[in-house]
């Protein structure tokens, strides 16, 4: 049992607290795993990206290989077809249709979207919507992690105490709407699928 | 014990604590920052360490060696370029008899992912002459800080553990082993600490000496491992670091596995070499970094007979990180098909964050420069390096820490008029005092302006050491004019009044220094929901 995933995103939209949560998870059902992520300079409105691999077997690089994940999950529109290559032929996209404009010739939002459902491999999803649906605009990333939650190797369970650990010392309120959230973007994939 | 997640910087920080760990020195810098983040969270629930960030990396170097004089076990961390600031101490420190424990943990940034070169500190290793272990995991990462400190007592040396961003910035699950005491005090006896030429010349001939007890030792540790395949003589491997775990990634079925000699110990374990190269044909060589190894074994006539591929033959490139798509094809293994690549992607650089102070320092001396032609501003190492970048394109230099100042005093002396210097709080503490002090010797015709944002904003936020009322004392202090420190806040509504001082500092012939001070955006949401 192995999955391989890049997290994607750009710097500020919460990809790191993504990784933890799968991290602990992965803990939690005695997984090894790998997860390489950036720090520094890049952190500043820069695309960031993190490879995360889970498996029940010894993981040798921190960086998986092109073409090798299984799935990728990104918060923002344009950073998901900078990892295209990144992506397995059976691999699925997980994907936020919302754009972050912070560079002076973003793309056609449409063009992009079309070029990202002619994969045939992907979920796109409202993450913005369904964040504020949730109770709060930062928790767009459990959105996306939510929506993501039926291609990963762990459990709902093990995710949602993994969510629980991660926001617990922020108070039950961020712990519930963070909860919210990615049960939100969950059933809003499972519609697509 | 449980298993723990930690980073790769984590896992070093975790293992000195364990190891019975005194006191830890930093200066902040990707990709080390985090050990002394983590020796700092640590405090209070493991061990009983002290942690400390410094000034500058020699500082902090230093800093260790007292603690080591006084016979207690001590961490300096710093990324490869701290340890160009540092090496005056690191070099000698290795002939002063290294009393406690001395581990330097120097991270490398291969691919440059935040640095302005991507050196390699396995030659300042070789350079000094001491041992270097370079984990290639994260449990090694734990397990060899740990043993390090062991060896650094035995052999009466400082011991590197040199880092690579991968490891360093990765995550993966660690087991921890108990935790040992820290040393009590134990005062050197004798001369070997004070480096005049009578006990350097007899300390340096011990050194030396003690050369091959160090290459025993690497060839008999038990993490330089030699796994010899009986039905492949025609190509071994050699991986040192984390280029093992790219190498192992192509062989995951272990009977395909050719010969391989995992290196993780320096020097370099001449011995085992020779038995595998005995065993094949053809030698890869598979180091991140430059190819230190491979440079060693080919010297000026190689090993007779064996064929040696690796960074010098073209087989991977000499630039730049490794990958396991890079070390697959020096395999020349087939790639795996992917569904599309992923060109035509207008790239996203970082910058500087909304509200950030640098953009209104920038903005106004964009406008004074204006009416120059000849205008050069030299800058220096932080988050205002960004201000190089499109839309401000603000700065025209960029070398090393310090280099703003000197520059500018420089620029001035070849005629540049105004020759301006852009540095911040944290870098001018760290090495921007003394040519500042170069500069107000001559009274220079420059301008320096000093960006206050009140911490080590790069880098996450570390404290820093000249701010504010401190800074404008310090700048007084080093003998610059009274009249030509101005102080300016960089806020969108005093555009135009910093505009006035920037051009008046300018055009007065000397030196003049504006302190362009507002705090971190970054640093004052965290301030406010208490996170600091």
């Amino acid at each position: 049992m192995k999955q391989d995933i890049i997290l994607a995103g750009v710097g500020g939209q919460g990809i790191l607290s993504i990784a933890y949560t799968l991290d602990q998870a992965a803990l939690l059902r005695n997984l090894y795993l790998k997860q390489a992520e950036v720090h520094g300079m890049a952190q500043r409105g820069g695309a960031v990206q993190s490879h995360l691999r889970l498996s029940d077997k010894v993981i040798y690089s921190d960086l998986i290989p092109k073409g090798k994940a299984d799935l990728l999950l990104c918060v923002e529109l344009l950073e998901t077809l900078r990892y295209l290559d990144f992506l397995n032929p059976e691999g699925r996209i997980i994907t936020s249709r919302v754009p972050f404009k912070n560079i002076p010739e973003y793309p056609d939002e449409e063009n992009l979207a079309s070029r990202i459902r002619d994969t045939g491999k992907a979920v796109i999803i409202d993450s913005d919507k369904l964040s504020r649906e949730a109770g709060h605009p930062k928790s767009q990333n459990m959105v996306m992690l939510g929506a993501a939650s039926l291609d990963l190797i762990l459990d709902e369970n093990t995710l949602t105490e993994s969510i629980r650990l991660l926001f617990e010392g922020k108070g039950e309120k961020m712990v519930n709407i963070n909860l919210k959230a990615f049960q939100l973007g969950r059933d809003a994939a499972a519609v697509q699928k | 014990m449980q298993d723990e997640i930690l980073l790769g910087d984590e896992a070093v920080a975790l293992g000195a604590v364990h190891a019975g760990l005194t006191s830890g020195y930093s200066y902040p810098g990707t990709p080390a920052s985090e050990i002394m983040e983590y020796l700092i969270r640590l405090q209070g629930k493991e061990g009983s360490h002290q942690a400390h960030w410094c000034v500058n990396e020699k500082v902090a170097y230093e800093e260790a060696l007292g603690v080591s004089y006084a016979g207690k076990r001590t961490i300096v961390s710093m990324k490869h370029v701290g340890l160009n600031v540092a090496a005056d101490p690191f070099m000698n420190s290795s002939i002063t008899r290294i009393n406690g424990g001395l581990v330097l943990v120097v991270a490398d940034d291969p691919g440059m992912h935040s640095s302005q070169n991507e050196q390699d500190s396995r030659y300042f290793a070789d350079f000094a002459q001491v041992v270097c272990l370079e984990p290639a995991n994260h449990q090694e990462a734990y397990d060899m800080t740990r043993i390090a400190f062991d060896i650094s007592e035995k052999m009466q040396m400082p011991v590197m553990v040199r880092l690579v961003t991968r490891l360093a910035h990765s995550r993966a699950r660690v087991k921890t082993t108990a935790p040992r005491g820290e040393n009590g005090m134990k005062i050197p006896e004798g001369r070997d600490w004070t480096l005049l030429p009578v006990n350097a010349r007899r300390r340096f001939k011990e050194l030396v000496e003690a050369q091959s007890e160090l290459k025993k030792l690497s060839e008999e540790s038990g993490f330089n491992q030699l796994s010899l395949n009986n039905r492949n003589e025609s190509i071994g491997i050699i991986a040192s670091g984390i280029g093992y775990n790219y190498v192992m990634e192509n062989f995951l079925d272990t009977e395909e596995r050719p010969s391989l000699l995992k290196i993780s110990v320096y020097p370099v374990p001449d011995a085992l070499i020779r038995r595998l190269a005995e065993h094949v044909d053809t030698l890869l060589v598979v180091e991140e970094g430059y190819p230190f190894i491979e440079r060693r074994i080919k010297g000026l006539y190689g090993i007779p007979g064996t064929i040696i591929q690796g960074k010098l033959s073209g087989h991977l490139p000499e630039s730049g990180e490794l990958n396991p798509d890079a070390v697959r094809q020096a395999l020349t293994l087939f790639g795996e098909k992917s569904i599309g690549n992923s060109s035509e992607i207008p790239s996203r650089p970082p910058q500087l964050c909304r509200g950030c102070p640098h953009i209104d320092t920038f903005k106004a001396l964009n406008t004074v420069l204006e009416d120059y032609s000849q205008a050069s501003v030299f800058s220096d190492i932080g988050c205002y390096t960004l201000g190089a970048l499109p839309p401000y394109q603000a700065i025209d230099t960029c070398v090393c820490m310090g280099a703003s100042v000197s520059m500018a005093k420089g620029g001035a002396d070849a005629g540049i008029h105004p020759s301006i210097g852009v540095i911040g709080d944290s870098t001018f503490a760290h090495s921007g005092i003394t040519p500042l002090l170069d500069a107000a010797s001559v009274d220079t015709n420059m301008t320096l302006v000093i960006v206050d944002n009140a911490s080590v904003a790069m880098t996450g936020g570390q404290p820093t050491f000249a701010t504010g009322e401190i800074l404008r004392k310090l700048v007084a202090g080093i003998g610059v004019d009274e009249k030509h420190i101005r102080i300016i806040t960089p806020l969108p509504k005093n555009l135009e009044a910093n505009i006035r001082v920037l051009k008046e500092e300018m055009e007065h012939n000397g030196l003049s220094v504006i302190i362009s001070s507002r705090e971190c955006v970054q640093e004052a949401r965290r301030r406010k929901k208490g996170d600091r």
